[in-house]
């Protein structure tokens, strides 16, 4: 235990020198685990927000219906089965309809789904009861990057063309109800949300739907005959994988920050091996052997990683729990980066994040501060004490 | 010890290499030194002096020879085993004083006691001992850099004396003293080796020095060109 202690006596004895170290290495956790902590927050909001506009507890899906498979959308439709019309019936489900058509905004073509909805539904948060606007032929509503790229807006008339189930061209002036202002991008983009009972109309699919979201509290959901039910974790899956990618491309910034930090570390304990030659002539002129020695000189340089992490727990943990429970209020170009987030962001701190930081941290610490020391290992005791390089 | 011997250097050489051929720092040097001896070794710059108070030490190894420091063959002592005999029974006293700068006076003294694993109420002893030894007892709190040169020197005294070892090696450890802190601790260590009859050996050009010491060794070009007995050995020693 006595080398433990010299290194700690080393360390703090340093003085400013040892502090600026790990002031800086203080920063570079606090850095790491506040930015990791808001991608998480982020990646779990875009999640959530997902959840509650379009999952909600998980959807059945009818048989044939593949949303990476345009060309099947056709036949992915069917009359609502009955133990599912019983989910819908008791406000445990609500039914959509997905069929695809076109719109000509400006008299331009552009290829859409329309998506029938049931204007009272409760299931999802997309605000569906804007549709129950009855004087209209054919109300419609639409997100907000939709909006901006088609330049509609309410009120604005624009015509929708489909195909009914025999596959006759049809089309109506369909007018802007709402514009909604939504992060998920999947209840957006190139899409308009139309009544269902008109769209089961239009197309003759009277009874009809592709899809059913259930409720969230609904419990244990099961294959209905024709509808296969998704979970979250399916459904999640393709958003999950995008915020992985996401979590790896912000992983480059804090090898950056890492590798910086630790370039600091490596320099001073290469300087300080350098500089302190005399010392360590001395201290095996005392008695100390090279293997205690290399122990000392790494144990100073993980010391510094050590105080470092008590210093980023003590102006961090405020700091992150204040983070945490205030937000980062997001300003509005985070919207057209495609970051599917709410106004407010919330970091999310794991004690997995942290911890794994604080080991990564220090593992590396370790690492820098030995390689240095084993300069020791073929040092001369009397070339030590002349202060000189051998 | 072997012959009654502390220390017996035989036909010690140790040689440099240089461009196409080698300096010889060492060349044939046969000594030995018995217990309580207060001996120093002169001679112009570079002859030798320094190199052979390091392989004494067991801090460098001759070329040639062999030397037997309290019965053990410092050349074929493993690097682990040559440092736990500095721990034990040299103490180094340097012409720098090589303190250890953010330690305090006190930590100074205690470093060769914690290596050795004493107790910490014994050791807190040990130290003020020493300390007082070398009339800094006051000043176990400072910290080097507050210290005067005469001052820092008494420390290292006290560092090296403090696990009362066989043997004290100090190389020009008045050189940068003035007069007054050069006899000062001169007398300090004359009674050290009276009183603990520490065996001294010094590398000195200093003149002050010689008026203490009891044998001088000149070297001249790492050979031992002179050998003399200045003063009785002290407590009526084998000679
Ligand atoms: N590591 C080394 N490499 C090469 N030559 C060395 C080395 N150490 C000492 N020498 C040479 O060995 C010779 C003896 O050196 P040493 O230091 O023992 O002399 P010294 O008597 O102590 O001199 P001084 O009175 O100046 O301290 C010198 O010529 C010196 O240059
Ligand atoms: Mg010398």
């Amino acid at each position: 235990m006595v080398i433990p202690r010299l290194a700690l006596r080393n360390v703090l004895g340093a003085g400013l020198r040892t502090w600026l170290k790990v002031v800086v290495l203080s920063f570079v956790f606090v850095v790491i685990i506040w930015a990791q902590g808001f991608i998480n927050g982020l990646n779990e909001q875009a999640e959530q927000a997902q959840v509650a506009a379009e999952y909600g507890g998980g959807q059945y899906w009818h048989e044939k219906y593949d949303p990476y498979d345009p060309f099947t959308l056709q036949d992915a439709h069917g009359r609502i089965a009955e133990p599912l019309q019983q989910f819908i019936d008791d406000n445990q489900a609500t039914p959509i309809l997905i069929v695809q058509g076109s719109i000509y905004p400006k008299g331009r073509l552009r290829p859409i789904l329309i998506k029938g909805i049931d204007p009272s539904q409760r299931i999802i948060s997309l605000p569906s009861h804007v549709l129950h606007l009855e004087e209209e032929d054919l109300p419609v509503l639409i997100g907000s990057r939709m909006a901006k790229s088609t330049g509609l807006q309410v009120g604005d008339f624009v015509t929708v063309q489909w195909r009914d189930v025999r596959g006759t061209f049809d089309a109506l002036d369909a007018q802007v109800v709402y514009i909604m202002s939504t992060t998920v991008q999947s209840i957006d983009n190139n899409q308009i949300w139309v009544p269902l009972k008109k769209l089961q109309m239009m197309t003759s699919m009277e009874d009809e739907a592709t899809l059913a979201v259930i409720d969230k509290n609904m419990e244990n959901p099961q294959n209905i005959s024709g509808w296969t039910f998704k979970n979250l974790d399916f459904l999640l899956s393709d958003i999950r994988q995008l915020a992985k990618v996401k979590t790896f491309g912000s992983m480059i910034i804090y090898v950056i920050l890492l590798f910086l930090s630790m370039l600091a570390i490596f320099d001073t304990q290469i300087l300080s091996i350098f500089r302190r030659r005399k010392e360590m002539g001395t201290l095996m002129a005392l008695g100390l052997t090279r293997g205690k020695l290399i122990l000392l000189f790494t144990l100073e340089g993980v010391l510094q990683g050590i105080l470092a992490a008590i210093m980023a727990a003590i102006y961090g943990v405020p700091l992150l729990l204040y983070s945490a429970a205030k937000g980062w209020t997001m300003p509005q170009i985070t919207d057209s980066m495609g970051l599917a987030i709410g106004e407010t962001l919330f970091p999310v701190f794991t004690a997995e994040l942290i911890i794994g930081t604080f080991a990564l941290v220090l593992i590396i610490t370790t690492i820098v501060s030995y390689i240095p020391t084993r300069k020791i290992s073929n040092l001369k005791p009397t070339d030590a004490l002349r202060g000189s390089l051998s | 010890m072997e012959n009654g011997y502390l220390i017996k250097t035989e036909n010690l050489v140790k040689t440099y290499p240089m461009g196409y051929g080698s300096l010889v720092a060492l060349n044939r040097v046969n000594l030995a030194f018995q217990k309580g001896e207060f001996a120093g070794l002169v001679g112009p710059s570079g002859s030798g002096k320094t190199t052979l108070l390091n392989i004494i030490g067991s801090l460098d190894v001759p070329t040639e020879g062999s030397t037997m420091v309290l019965g053990e063959k410092i050349e074929s002592l493993s690097h682990k085993k040559a440092a736990h005999l500095r721990n034990q029974h040299i103490g180094f006293i340097f012409q720098t004083f090589n303190l250890l700068p953010v330690y305090t006076v006190f930590e100074n003294v205690e470093f060769p006691l914690l290596l050795l694993g004493m107790p910490a109420e014994e050791r807190k002893n040990t130290v003020m001992k020493a300390l007082e030894w070398v009339h800094l007892a006051d000043r176990a709190k400072s910290k080097p850099a507050q210290l005067s040169g005469g001052e820092s020197q008494r420390v290292a005294i006290a560092r090296a004396i403090v696990k009362e070892p066989e043997i004290m090696l100090a190389d020009e450890p008045t050189a940068n003293l003035d007069a007054e802190n050069s006899h000062n601790i001169l007398q300090i260590m004359e009674r050290l080796n009276k009183e603990l009859s520490t065996t001294f050996i010094f590398a000195t050009h200093d003149e002050k020095v010689m008026h203490y010491l009891r044998r001088k060794i000149t070297l001249v070009d790492g050979a031992v060109a002179k050998d003399e007995i200045l003063k009785p050995q002290q407590g009526g020693g084998e000679n």
